[in-house]
This record gives structure tokens, sequence and C-alpha cells, in this order.
């Protein structure tokens, strides 16, 4: 059973349509990477995934027992974020807050989880420091620490490569390979469409609509990726 | 010191306003770190406004002050918080049009009933006689609440404050949170006013947390460091205000302010030897 299924998913602001009818299913070890030009409708219809927006018609649904609260988000940074003071190990603990509801105070259990998390990136040695003293790429380690400890089967990343430079951008896509083949579902948004083609193991191209759908190697052949790289060869 | 101490506490009214004010100061300085983080500090300047509007109102119907203003402050934090999430009148502006609203309403209201007095004056600049017996117990009542709740849902509250749409993708009711944080806000401010007055409460949520911040870098760091700093800054302006014979409010405002440039320094000292 697929992990994810939309089923014409509609979705758009007051006068205008983000995403029409796109359906898709999302299979258990997937590396999908959904692509497009700005305004096609990719950062929408990863509102609708996350349930931050509801679809005006269509349906949305998890399989596999996956739940609301078994998702793993990594933003895009915000404003207020860059300048926050938290320590590293404050920000990748309040990942495990889906766990707990209402109850107040972490548990031992999800403290260590916390920590599994911190080491299982490489960022121990950072959590006492400052989040707003780190750079870019430190950044975007502990932000997904965070979203490992909200989850352990699937993670929607957005634009998680924005603003790094290009060593600390192969890292980033190394360690999101890495956490795929340890078994979790990963779906990437993002505009950086060389990269996603020799990284992801499916593409998602949409403009409004959904342009391809599938394997990235077939995707690579296709004359749609030819005219979108603008001549360039996507091998 | 000392004299001055035993002197202050002779006064019974003194030993309310402390109790209440020190209380207030606490908590304002809880909440502050995460309105001033979420860009929300006006939200307690355009309450306070609120609130004198509806003390006015309350002192021309001869009705309990924080009776008729509690509700009518609550009701405004929500509609607040509405409006700067959703409509199309942005939030700052959005403060700006009911604070002002609210102040003129408020000013009408005591011009046409019993005319500008010092009472006014006290809600406007605040007073340390505005405390009587019930007053006390309601307030700190009010206080033991923000408090209790605050630490309740700390864990919750620094969620929201980070980073709304991860806890709202990952299953936390972020909104809820929002305005758990704007009632206790409103609450806060209603409480505070009379001791520091409508148009000096809001330095009491700002201060504390940008103080706090300049030096310390962890969120519980800053949170702890705006709290202590507060009740401090609350004790030693009611000191002072006595010392110098100055307005109780102003007094704590200006302590405020010395603290934060003091931190300020020790936190460009802080950064440049580590």
């Amino acid at each position: 059973m697929a992990l994810i299924s939309c089923k014409e998913v509609t979705m758009g602001y007051e006068h205008q349509l983000a995403v029409d009818h796109v359906s898709f299913d999302i299979e258990v070890g997937d590396y999908v990477a959904i692509v497009g030009e700005n305004g096609s409708g990719k950062s929408t219809l990863l509102k609708g995934l996350l349930g931050l927006m509801p679809p005006r018609s269509g349906t949305i649904s998890y399989g596999d027992g996956l739940k609301r609260n078994m998702i793993g988000y990594l933003p895009q940074q915000t404003v207020v974020q860059r300048d926050f003071p938290a320590s590293v190990y404050e920000v990748v603990l309040s990942g495990c807050l889906n766990r707990r509801g209402l109850k107040p105070f972490y548990t031992a259990a999800e403290r260590k989880i916390a920590m599994a998390n911190l080491e299982r990136l490489s960022i121990g040695d950072l959590r006492k420091k400052s989040y707003r003293g780190l750079s870019g790429g430190q950044q975007q380690r502990v932000l997904l620490a965070r979203a490992l400890c909200a989850t352990e089967r699937l993670l929607l990343l957005d634009e998680p490569v924005t603003g790094l430079d290009p060593v600390v951008t192969a890292e980033m896509y190394g360690l999101i390979r890495h956490l795929n083949q340890e078994g979790i579902t990963i779906l990437m948004v993002s505009h950086d469409i060389n990269c996603a083609v020799h990284n992801a193991s499916k593409i998602l191209h949409m403009d409004t609509q959904v342009l391809f759908y599938g394997p990235s190697a077939e995707y690579r052949k296709s004359e749609l990726c030819h005219r979108f790289l603008g001549g360039e060869s996507c091998d | 010191m000392t004299d001055l101490m035993v002197n202050l506490f002779s006064y019974s009214f003194i030993t309310r306003a402390m109790i209440v004010g020190t209380l207030v100061a606490l908590c304002a300085a809880l909440l502050g770190v995460s309105l001033v983080l979420k860009r929300y500090s006006m939200i307690g300047d355009g309450l306070s406004h609120v609130g004198f509007g509806a003390l006015s109102i309350a002192m021309a119907m001869n009705a309990a002050p924080l009776a008729v203003a509690t509700p009518v402050v609550v009701l405004a934090a929500f509609l607040l918080l509405r409006i700067s999430g959703s409509s199309q009148i942005k939030g700052d502006a959005a403060i700006g049009l009911i604070a002002s609203s609210s102040l003129a309403i408020g000013v009408i209201v005591t011009s046409l009933t019993s005319g500008m007095n010092t009472d006014v004056y006290g809600y406007l600049f605040g007073s340390i006689l505005a405390m009587n017996q019930e007053d006390v117990v309601l307030s700190v009542t009010l206080s033991v609440v923000v408090l209790f709740l605050f630490v309740i849902f700390y864990n919750q509250i620094f969620a929201v404050t980070f980073d709304e749409a991860f806890a709202k993708a990952t299953g936390v009711k972020a909104e809820l949170y929002n305005m758990l944080l704007a009632f206790l806000t409103a609450i806060t401010i209603v409480v505070g006013m009379r001791i520091m007055g409508a148009m000096l409460i809001s330095s009491l949520v700002v201060f504390p947390a940008l103080t706090s911040m300049r030096f310390f870098r962890s969120f519980k760091g800053v949170v702890i460091g705006a709290a202590v700093v507060s009740v401090l800054c609350f004790f030693l302006g009611m000191c002072g205000s006595m010392l110098f014979s100055t307005p109780a409010g102003a007094t704590v405002v200006v302590v405020n302010l010395l603290a934060f440039l003091l931190f300020a320094l020790a936190g460009r000292l802080r950064s440049g030897i580590l």
C-alpha cells in the first residue's frame, strides 16, 4: 500500500489555481523530488501534504499506518529563526513534541532520541552551542535532526539546500541519500533540478498539473527534462 | 538601605504594590521572550490601551475595574491575534487602529463623566495606591494562573515560537498555543497596568526579554535571565521611586533601560572575549 496517495487534488488561493487535479502515489522507501519553475504549485502541494492547507477538492490520504504526527518536516528557514536565541539541543528536542500531545516536560526517552539524532548527523559536539551562531549548513543539520526526532518514516524537505555553498550542498545531499538508504521515505521540493535528478529515485515535474511522474532515469531521457534545463543534457 | 526597606514596608499600600508588581514583572518577562521573538511585542502595547478604555468605562459605571477590564482585554487579544493572522489589514496597523480607538473612547468617557482627574492620570502613568485588598487577591490569583500555565506549556510555547510551520506540520496545535499566549498576555497587562500605567506597562513585556537576549544564548537561559532581570528592575525601580519621589512606573522603566544598556555592554564583551 502507498505511504501517501493523492487523488485528483486541487488547491488554490483566492483567484488562482495552484495545483490542478494532481494524482500520484508515494511508496515506502521512495526518494521523490518535486521539481518545477517558480509558481508551479510545488510549495502549495507540500502544504497540502503537511496538512497546513486543505485541498479544495480531491483527497490526500496516508497509508501503511502513517499518521499526521509521524511526519518529519524540514521547512525553509525564516528570518525569525536565523537570530533566535536557543541552544542546538533545545531546537532538536522540540522535534519530539508531537509524540506527547498535551503532556508537559520531556521524558528521558525523548532526550535520548534527541541525542541519538544529534550524533546521527554528527553535530553532537554542537549540542550546547547557540543556534544563531552556527553556519548555514550547520543550522540545516540541526533542523534535519529535529525533523528526524519527529519521524522514523517520512521526511518532507522544502528546498533543503537553499543558500548553502557547493561543498555543504553536496554534504547535505549525501546525508539525505544516506537517510533514505536507512529506510526513511523522502519527499523533497527543489528548484535545483540538476541535483534532484542525480539524487532522487523518482521525479515529479509539475506546472500546476503533473507533467511527469516516474523514475529519474526515465526523466533524464525525456524531452521535458532537456527543455527544462534549457538544452543542457540531463545525464 | 535597611532603614529604607523597613520604612517602605511599614506602609501596607507599598507592600501590596510590591507583591502584585513583582508577580506581574515575572509573568510579563516570561511571556515577553516569546512575544518579542514572534514579533508580537506591539500586542502588549495595544492591549494596554484597550485596558485604559475598559478601565475608564468601568469607572464611569462604578463597576469593579479588574472585573470589567479583564474580559474586554482578553477579547481584544484574541481579536488582534486573528487579525494579524489572516486578514488584509496587517498586524501592526491593526494594533494601531485598535489602540488609538480605545484610548480615544476612554478619554471621551472620562471627560463626559468625572472629568480628567488624578484617577485618569493614575491609569495612564500608574499609581502604587491603586491596589486595595480585593485587587491584590485577584491579581495574585491571576498571576499564579499565568505562571502555572506558562511552566506547564513551556515546551509547546518554545516550539510555536521557534517554528510555527514545523509545529503545525508535525501535529502540534499551534493556534491553540498562540491563543494561550495572547490570553496570558492579556491577563498580565490588565493586572499590571494599574501600577505601571497603560502607557508604560508594555515596557515590562519588551525590556526584560531584550535585555536578557543581549547576553544569554539558549532559550531557557533567556527566559530565566529575563525573569530575574525583570523582578530585580521592578524592585530597584520601586526603591528609587521612594528615594527620589519619582513616579513608580516611570522609574521602573528607567531602571529597565539602564539594565538593557548594561547587558548590551556585557554581551559585547562576552562575544569579544569568547
